[in-house]
């Protein structure tokens, strides 16, 4: 068994007995893919909503819940994956500092932009834990589908 | 010409901006003795560019436990900064300003924490005084707000806030000897600035 790593703005496909893991999720979010039928799964995370916010020509297009998303769902098909089997556990999207200095807020925008992107796959969010004011530490077993939360204030979470 | 984003600055721009860090930390430093009623020794920062997975390593990994103070600037220049301070700091300053003895960040209660945003207040007028008063800008900051919690999770704050800027952060590394304890402690300065208000600044001082 391997734990493979994911940074900011980058993704991941694994099948068991692999574990996917992303660290310190603040404002971003993990989003955890898994076809249960054919063993394989897939982890994202996501820094921003929309790829149409970006001004630049070439911007890593998996910095995006629309783009991040997307690249995700079409690994895991090229991988065997079938699209209508996938189901998605997210996490994430914490708002770091209780003050005005957030009124963008991220974090609750990212949530809100990957159910859009989701709803729109017809992929089904089957458990999550987005919002307050945390970051989250996510591991991924594709062998069982579980996605481990960890953080500092509520410890180990199995979702 | 005007710089896009912060991989784009040259060699003197760079050194224009060490040289503020150097004014700055020393006139924190100055500022954090009388503060704290403690003798403040402050080594040369290191003042280096670095992109926001390199800053979560940098400061002991994206899971390592810190506390970050996180204060807007406004007016002439926009942006932001961000400390990090490590455990071995808020050890440094709860043991000699409160005579303490520090176990875990979870345990600073209210007037602990507000002592910290008070020192991140002066750290941050310190830095920002020397650059208004070498350029005639007019910077406000807002006061600071904290956040305990895992380094990558406090770094995706600037950084979706700038990711159209860049990857990269101005990175000063600050270290102190607080009074008698003469184990060097750290601070790390992060200063995220719009790039218009970097050019401007950079025109101002004749380095552009």
């Amino acid at each position: 068994m391997s734990t493979i790593n994911i940074g900011i703005s980058d993704l991941n496909i694994a099948k068991p007995p692999n574990i996917l893991a992303t660290y310190a999720l603040g404002s971003c979010i993990g989003i955890c893919l898994h076809d249960k039928v054919r063993n394989i799964g897939g982890l994202v995370h996501i820094m921003l909503p929309d790829s149409h916010e970006s001004t630049k020509a070439s911007d890593n297009p998996r910095r995006y819940a629309d783009t991040g998303i997307a690249e995700l769902v079409q690994l895991l098909q090229r991988n065997g994956a079938v699209k209508s089997c996938l189901t998605a556990k997210i996490a994430g999207g914490a708002q770091m500092f209780q003050t005005n200095l957030e009124t963008f807020n991220i974090g609750s925008r990212n949530t809100v932009a990957v159910k859009k992107v989701l709803a729109k796959y017809g992929i089904p969010i089957i458990a999550e834990d987005t919002g307050s004011n945390y970051g989250r530490t996510v591991f991924f077993d594709v062998a069982t589908g579980v996605m481990q939360v960890k953080s500092v204030s509520k410890g180990v979470v199995n979702l | 010409m005007s710089l896009k984003n912060i991989e784009e600055l040259d060699a003197v721009q760079l050194d224009v901006l060490k040289e503020l860090g150097n004014i700055g930390s020393g006139n924190a430093a100055t500022s954090l003795a009388s503060f704290m009623g403690q003798e403040i020794n402050i080594n040369i920062p290191e003042v280096k560019i670095l992109g926001f997975n390199e800053v979560a390593e940098y400061v002991g990994g994206p899971e390592k436990i810190v506390m970050g103070l996180l204060i807007n600037l406004e007016d002439d220049i926009n942006g932001m900064i961000l400390y990090i301070l490590d455990d071995e700091f808020v050890k440094s300053v709860v043991g000699t300003f409160f005579g303490k003895e520090f176990t875990s960040f979870t345990d600073l209660d209210e007037m602990e924490q507000s002592a910290f945003g008070e020192i991140g207040n002066i750290m941050a007028s310190s830095y920002v005084n020397a650059l208004a008063s070498m350029t005639g800008m007019t910077i406000n900051i807002s006061t600071p707000s904290i956040c305990v919690d895992m380094a990558g999770a406090i770094l995706s704050v600037p950084s979706a806030k700038f990711a159209e800027i860049g990857d990269k952060v101005l990175f000063i590394d600050d270290s102190f000897g607080i009074g008698s304890d003469m184990n060097k402690v750290k601070s790390n300065m992060i200063l995220v600035p719009e790039m218009d208000s970097l050019n401007k600044l950079f025109k101002r001082l004749g380095v552009m």
